[in-house]
């Protein structure tokens, strides 16, 4: 097996007996990006000198007997969370000088336990995408592609695009991303790799740009479930500079995700079957729901009647906390700055050149929502239905102790595809969603391919802080499917 | 006492309320770690959350709930022991992030209720509707460039508390009584140090006409009024323009004002159509602010006195009506005093208090705080004065010395040998001499002339250079003229 190919567990072993050291790491994945980035554009700034600099300082850290939990592993960080003299640019033109002189919690937690950064990836402008394609860096190429046709480029998924692609192209062992709809799950599935959004309040949302503050999530992309557990361990834990953050105990998730199914009650949504689920899908759904039985779960049917206000009201939480949270680029502090005639018209130029349209058409979307006449209507219902949701929830998990899903309605789509319509792009979070309006802890583990060879992912959706359920039923998952297919576009 | 303005076509009554802004007294600002010291040097004070840097949050600063929770309880208002944090989203350079963290549906504090004494001495109350917290925006200077504005971001981010008056103030004499109090709560309270010059209080102030009997009209605020006297002015101002609007057959609109001092006239600042959407909603950011009951008690029994229960004290230990009000005006006045006054006869402490040493503090132009008489030194006088060794007369020598030098009384007294004399013996030889040297004054005296008794103390005293026990001078001459 090449280096490339190892996971962050392999290589642990691997530095541990000094077969390789970080510096060589390092260097093999940063000339993984030199050759592969040009194409796939999952890297927006890309810290190579750091990256040497941090992986020689690993070693001689190993060296002195100090190794930390990721002590040489080389990840890249969505280039949303805020890193110390690093560009963060959010993916947008209006943080394109961006150099925060602070670091975010989770990346600072990373780096505490050795972590080495080759880089920050791309996303969709200030998270709000379901492709990619919104990123004012250009889109990213999903290293798969369809039987038979290796020209047409499909998208990596979104928000968290560059951070899939890179990890399933082997140019890191894994990322970091934020989960405010499905953007860890979606681009997970998408580009045939694992992903985990834990429950709200687990990482911090210090130093992480806002786009939604009561669904924003930071989780981590790898190739098992084993490197998400691992990676999750560094990230997850109580951060008092965020004071939604939850004051408890990190578990072992690595120790979880090998406990086994056995007894557990595994839920199936029925509301999830309706609206024209592809066969495909649904007979993927039926495999994974079959391996947990045979692995000693038991399959329990229930329901989530709200299901169905799911989308919608996402539409009008996340646009309307979005609307006020992207109030403060206005030019005047930091960011880009348009000139104007008066501090009205520097506002108007220095938002209208900065956002892209998808960032615009939500901060309308939101302030509307928001504004007086409307907000009993739009955002006071929306909130309603939020806690109707959560309560399907709390009831489901009454009954059953994880629920399965497929990830998306589909597998990755071309670009061009899906995007004459906002609303369609909007339907790829259709079953993801759900997690964030109620908090809970949601991973996608990839399962199979569909007939075109593309991967396709099973949704593990777990009770509030049970990640470590989860990570027991995306292990259960990933030993049956012993998914090994491999992207066309890899170091 | 109805207040009344007459206008052409009969009279007319206020209708007015206000909405304080205090900033909270404590060492850091609202949600961030930064510090609040007034007159620090531009954006020096500012952190990164108060400068709505990306990824930034806020997190509740405790002394600022505490200050919060202490002022409600001395208000005599009620305590939510849940409360909530909302964003009032509007854009300006001073204001980082672009909203404002208030509490807008569910403030810490609920009603309340402020008592105020009026000079014809009626007391009325006034009711609190509200106080919430919030956070104070930045600084904008237009003056310091030709074509540029400057920000300074050391405000941003303070606490504020707002405390919302009921409609109940119906002169300007009531709304000035109302902030005078409330001023003075906050003070005492320690919530708020109520410097309005330095903008660390300022009033809304929501003015109405009507005439008697009728239902509320429209109502005007005038925006940011920063002494109690400009509030006065400012509600009988725009009372008066109101009444000419109706008069004239117009109707008042809704619109905020803001108040022309130089010109004693309010001007419209933007009407109720050019009023922002501020599109209030509960900050993510923040959960909601639960209190403890436990704790509320515990911060109810640390209370200070307040003034109106130090001033009844004060009439209990003797004082009258006016000095107790007086004394308890200031906090700082009120605890001289008490330092002054206790284990001594209150009544006395009170006249030195108010009477002379005031006077020496208006004449040196100087301050309670930086007296030139401490506490303790004018209480050793009074000491001196009741153990017999000074008299009235050569109290005030003293003290005027003691003002003078900065030295305590005991000192002054030792030096000048003022010492009084009480010494029945030394006395009557002095008089024995004054009667000599007098006989015919004597004569005269004996013959009926009473009121030569005056000229005999006196004779005595300057003879004995102001020192003689006045008590025993009288004593003594009372029994050698009277021979």
């Amino acid at each position: 097996m090449s280096v490339m190919d190892w996971g962050i567990a392999q290589a642990r072993a691997a530095l541990a007996k000094g077969k390789v050291s970080a510096e060589e790491l390092t260097r093999a994945h940063l000339t993984a990006i030199e050759t592969l980035n040009p194409r796939l554009n999952a890297f927006i700034t890309v810290t190579g000198e750091q990256a040497i600099a941090a992986a020689r300082a690993s070693d001689t850290r190993r060296g002195r007997g100090e190794v930390g939990a990721l002590e040489g592993i080389p990840l890249a960080v969505k280039d949303l969370f805020c890193t110390a003299g690093v560009r963060t640019t959010a993916g947008s033109r209006i943080l394109a000088d961006f150099i925060p002189p602070y670091e975010s919690t989770v990346t600072a937690q990373l780096l505490r336990d050795g972590a080495v950064f080759l880089g920050k990836v791309n996303l969709d402008e200030f998270a709000m995408g379901s492709s990619n394609l919104t990123s004012a860096y250009g889109g990213v190429e999903n290293p798969w592609k369809r039987a038979g046709s290796p020209d047409v480029k499909l998208v990596p998924g979104g928000s968290s695009g560059g951070s899939a692609a890179a990890v399933a192209a082997r140019l890191v062992m894994g990322a970091t991303g934020t989960d405010t709809g499905g953007s860890i799950r979606q681009p997970a599935a998408f580009c045939g790799i694992t992903g985990i959004k834990p429950s709200y309040g687990r990482c911090s949302r210090f130093g992480v740009v806002a786009f939604a503050s009561s669904l924003d999530q930071a989780g981590a992309f790898a190739r098992s479930v084993e490197d998400c557990a691992i990676l999750l361990g560094s990230m997850s834990g109580f951060d008092p500079r965020d004071s939604t953050s939850a004051d408890v105990a990190v578990p072992d998730f690595a120790a979880a995700a090998e406990r086994g199914v056995k007894g557990l009650r595994i839920g199936v949504p029925r509301e999830y079957r309706l609206g024209g689920l592809s066969a495909e899908i649904a007979a993927l759904w039926e495999q994974g729901l079959a391996w947990l039985r045979d692995a000693g779960a038991e399959i329990v049917e229930i329901s989530l009647p709200h299901t169905k206000y799911a989308l919608p009201t996402y539409y009008i939480v996340a646009p309307a906390e979005a609307s006020s949270n992207l109030a403060r680029y206005d030019g005047v502090r930091f960011g880009s700055r348009e000139k104007g005639d008066d501090l009205r018209d520097l506002y108007e130029r220095t938002r209208a050149a900065g956002f892209g349209d998808e960032v615009k058409r939500r901060i309308m979307i939101g302030t509307y929502v928001l504004s007086a006449g409307y907000y009993d209507a739009y955002y006071l219902r929306a909130q309603k239905i939020r806690a109707l949701i959560t309560r399907d929830f709390t009831d489901a998990f009454g009954r059953v102790d994880a629920i399965v899903t497929p990830t998306t309605p589909s597998a990755a789509f071309a670009e061009g595809e899906n995007t004459d319509d906002p609303v369609t792009m909007y339907l790829n979070d259709v079953f993801t969603v759900t997690a964030n309006l109620a908090g809970l802890p949601g991973m996608s583990v990839p399962a199979g391919l569909d007939k075109q060879g593309l991967p396709l992912g099973l949704q593990v959706i777990g009770r509030n802080f049970d990640e470590e359920t989860v990570f027991a039923v995306g292990r259960a998952i990933e030993r049956a499917a012993a998914f090994s297919a491999k992207p066309a576009v890899m170091a | 006492m109805t207040y009344i303005l007459e206008g052409e076509t009969g009279p007319w009554e206020i209708v007015c309320g206000l909405e304080v802004h205090a900033q909270v007294i404590s060492q850091s600002k609202l949600f961030s770690g930064a510090a609040t010291t007034f007159g620090a040097s531009p954006n020096s004070q500012v952190s990164f959350v108060d400068a709505g840097f990306p990824g930034m949050l806020p997190v509740i600063n405790a002394e600022c709930v505490a200050q919060a929770v202490r002022t409600g309880l001395g208000l005599n208002a009620q305590v939510n022991l849940w409360s909530r944090f909302d964003r009032k989203n509007y854009f300006y350079a001073d204001l980082p992030s672009g909203y404002q963290i208030s509490q807008f549906a569910h403030p810490i504090i609920g009603t309340g209720i402020i008592e105020i004494t009026l000079s014809d001495g009626s007391v009325k109350q006034i009711g609190v509707t509200r106080l919430h917290l919030e956070q104070d925006a930045g600084k904008s200077l237009h003056d310091q460039h030709a074509s540029k504005s400057f920000i300074d971001l050391n405000r941003a981010g303070v606490a504020l508390m707002e405390i919302v008056s009921e409609p109940d103030l119906r002169s300007p004499e009531e709304a000035g009584a109302y902030l005078t109090k409330l001023r003075q709560i906050l003070r005492y309270l320690g919530t708020c140090d109520g410097n309005m010059d330095e903008g660390s209080m300022r009033a809304d102030v929501n003015v109405s006409v009507r005439k008697h009997g009728e239902e509320f009209r429209t109502r005007c605020e005038v925006k940011n009024v920063n002494s109690i006297r400009f509030v006065m002015l400012a509600v009988e101002a725009e009372a008066r323009r109101q009444i000419a609007v109706w008069e004239s057959g117009e109707e008042v609109r809704q619109e905020t004002r803001l108040f022309d001092i130089a010109r004693q006239e309010t001007r419209s600042m933007r009407s109720k159509e050019d009023a922002h959407d501020y599109r209030y909603f509960p900050d993510p950011d923040l959960p909601p602010l639960v209190l403890d009951a436990a704790w509320v008690e515990q911060l109810r029994l640390a209370l200070p006195e307040l003034p109106d229960a130090r001033r009844a004290r004060y009439v209990a230990m003797g004082l009258t009506p006016y000095d107790a009000h007086v004394l308890t005006l200031e906090k700082e006045t009120a605890a001289f005093f008490d330092v002054v006054a206790t284990g001594r006869d209150a009544k006395l402490a009170a006249n030195w208090v108010t009477g002379d040493f005031f006077a020496a503090l208006n004449k040196l132009k100087r301050d309670i705080t930086d007296p030139p008489v401490s506490a303790e030194d004018l209480g050793a006088m009074l000491d001196l004065m009741a153990d017999g060794t000074l008299s009235g007369k050569l109290a005030k020598e003293v003290f005027e010395a003691m003002v003078e030098s900065g030295k305590g009384p005991a000192a002054i007294v030792e030096e000048r040998g003022m010492r009084q004399v009480t010494d029945t013996g030394a006395i009557e030889i002095v008089i024995d001499g004054v009667m000599a040297a007098n006989a015919d004054k004597v004569a005269e005296y004996r013959g009926g002339k009473d009121k030569l008794f005056a000229f005999f103390v006196g004779q005595t005293m300057k003879a004995m250079q102001g020192k003689g026990n006045p008590a025993v001078v009288n004593q003594v001459l009372k029994a050698k003229l009277g021979g």
